[in-house]
């Protein structure tokens, strides 16, 4: 089976970004803000969060952190700048090898897996350190591909005060930042955590994005069983990986789990929005 | 009924009961000034929607002052407004007061909490039981609260009570986006609704949504008015508080009423014996007894009596 073209996710961009645009105002504001920030990874998520985000405050309320590391690719830094020069953001750059490289000197972490995680949560230190100076709350850049499967650093790239794609497959991703005119160079590029050399999301993920999300649309959104995916022409071990995913990974999409002992617990029967009282 | 109605799409603020009223208040005082006869105000419009536990601490019963400062204000312009209605017997209910002349003359309690997907009320709430019409000095109107109108029962009672509008204040959710749909999926879901029960109970469909997000659900807005023919009269576009004004006639709904007589010619004996036959089937019938036999003849059988030679 052929890569799916995913032509039944597509969106009606312009609505989309009106949504995305009046989220982020109203909740940003509600919560006593007038300004963001976010990192810039060079790829497409973090360019159409901050893309959105220009759209939503102007671009000078909109602080977009580069957080490179001596390992990351050159090209990821020079896709930041370039994407926060068109948007007429404030770029600041802030190096994280040194702090990163002392921490996994000194324990001498050698499995990609934790270095990769390090960083990202050294990324999310270093952001929400920021966030103070700048007086900006921090928005995600994690779309709904990658939370169903938990491609994410739990409290790395995962933490952030709120997100405005984490309702988009990768497919409406792509669709939304060529509707907002995110530079080609972003666009063309295979889609990369960059937390290793040479390393890209489908080479570790083991399928591509286009079967992701054609499955995920099917198993969560259309709420199809596995037998219909099968029947349909999918790739058994595929679908099977991917089902498995969404429901191992559970746990990075809800907050700790808090054992009950009293009348009234948060998380269980404490029941508030966080709107609350805004 | 001829009057000129006026929805008002608000953003109230979850909880900030202080905040909502004063928002109530301007609009109210601007309609009055504008000569708007009626004014209607979206689902749960004093409180916000997605309370959970602020339910109890929002109630208010009907002798709140807060309801009183609306009240006040209700001589020249009617006011259909949300709130959280604390019952005579300790009941919370999703509720809707039509406040007119200084008095409440009527409160709809919710009939359809909806409780799927997204929603919880059934959880948070009582539900209402009954559908009925409004005596006002405009005309005789019907409230469906949101997801009442998902539902004939309350329409189909306002059209054999003769109800000439139907008010709808509603909080729903923005949802829907995709490329072969035009604008959003639920707000075309909703025309479909107003439409349909407007065309087939032949009254003045108003619908007024709110707009503003609770937590990242934002709420669809397109308040809009369908005339009893069915068609969309108007509708505010976009995300953003607005108002809709629209003058509502007598002789439109005459008209349609005269050229396609539905409720001349309705039946609702026809529903009522369905509706008896649904709800009080009638008790199984009791099995026949077995056929006789030869060595037990039927009368032995059905009327025992000492055998005598």
């Amino acid at each position: 089976m052929k890569n799916p073209e995913n032509k039944e996710l597509d969106i009606q961009c312009e609505l989309a970004e009106e949504l995305l645009v009046s989220f982020l105002r109203e909740e940003v504001s509600q919560a006593g803000f007038q300004r963001v920030l976010l990192g810039l990874s060079g790829g497409v998520d973090s360019a159409l969060s901050a893309a959105l985000a220009a759209r939503a405050f102007g671009p000078e309320n909109v602080l977009c952190v580069a957080l490179p590391h001596r390992t990351s690719a050159r090209t990821s830094l020079e896709h930041a700048e370039l994407l926060a020069r068109r948007l007429g953001c404030p770029l600041r750059r802030v190096e994280i090898s040194a702090a990163v490289d002392a921490y996994l000197e000194q324990e001498k972490v050698l499995d990609p897996t934790r270095r990769g995680n390090v960083m990202a949560r050294l990324r999310m230190l270093v952001l929400y350190d920021l966030s103070v100076e700048w007086k900006g709350l921090v928005v995600g850049t994690s779309n709904k591909t990658e939370m169903l499967l938990g491609y994410t650093t739990q409290f790395g790239d995962s933490a952030h005060a709120l997100n405005p794609l984490g309702d988009l497959y990768k497919h409406q991703v792509y669709q939304l930042a060529r509707h907002l005119e995110v530079p080609h160079e972003i666009l063309d590029k295979p889609p990369s955590a960059d937390l290793a050399a040479g390393q890209t999301d489908e080479g570790d993920l083991g399928f591509t994005y286009a079967f992701a999300d054609a499955i995920l649309w099917r198993l969560v959104d259309r709420r199809m069983r596995v037998d219909e995916l099968l029947r349909e022409g999918f790739p058994a071990d595929v679908v099977k990986k991917i089902a498995q995913r969404i429901v191992r990974n559970q746990y990075k999409r809800l907050p700790p789990v808090i054992a009950k002992l009293s009348e009234r617990t948060i998380g269980h029967d404490f029941r508030y929005l966080r709107d609350w009282g805004m | 009924m001829d009057c000129t109605v006026r929805l008002s799409q608000l953003n109230p603020t979850l909880g900030d009961l202080k905040h909502n009223l004063d928002l109530h208040l301007r609009e109210v005082d601007a309609a009055r000034r504008q000569g708007i006869d009626l004014l209607v105000f979206p689902e749960l419009s004093l409180t916000g929607y997605f309370l959970k536990d602020q339910v109890s601490d929002l109630a208010m019963r009907l002798d709140d002052p807060l309801l009183a400062r609306l009240l006040a204000m209700s001589n020249e312009v009617s006011i259909v407004v949300g709130f959280v209605e604390h019952g005579a017997g300790d009941q919370l209910y999703n509720a809707t007061a039509f406040l007119e002349r200084g008095r409440v003359l009527h409160v709809h309690r919710k009939v359809h909490l909806v409780s799927y997907g997204m929603f919880d009320e059934a959880r948070d709430f009582s539900p209402g039981a009954e559908f009925r019409p409004i005596d006002s000095r405009l005309g005789r109107l019907g409230l469906c609260i949101c997801e009442d109108l998902w539902h004939v029962g309350g329409g189909y009672t306002y059209f054999l009570e003769r109800c000439d509008a139907v008010i709808v204040p509603s909080a729903s959710p923005a949802r829907g986006i995709a490329a072969g749909d035009e604008g959003l999926r639920s707000v075309a879901v909703w025309d479909t609704l107003l439409s349909a029960q407007a065309l087939l109970f032949q009254c003045w469909m108003l619908y007024c949504n709110r707009v503003g997000w609770e937590d990242g659900i934002g709420f669809a807005g397109h308040s809009a008015v369908f005339g009893p023919e069915g068609r969309r009269r108007a509708q505010l576009e976009g995300l953003s508080p607005g108002r809709l004004d629209q003058r509502l006639s007598s002789a439109t709904l005459e008209r349609t009423r005269v050229r396609t007589p539905l409720r001349r010619d309705e039946r609702p004996q026809v529903l009522l014996d369905a509706l008896e036959r649904a709800l009080h089937p009638p008790a199984p019938r009791v099995p026949e007894p077995a056929a006789p036999t030869e060595s037990e003849p039927e009368e032995r059988g059905r009327n025992p009596r000492p055998w005598r030679p």
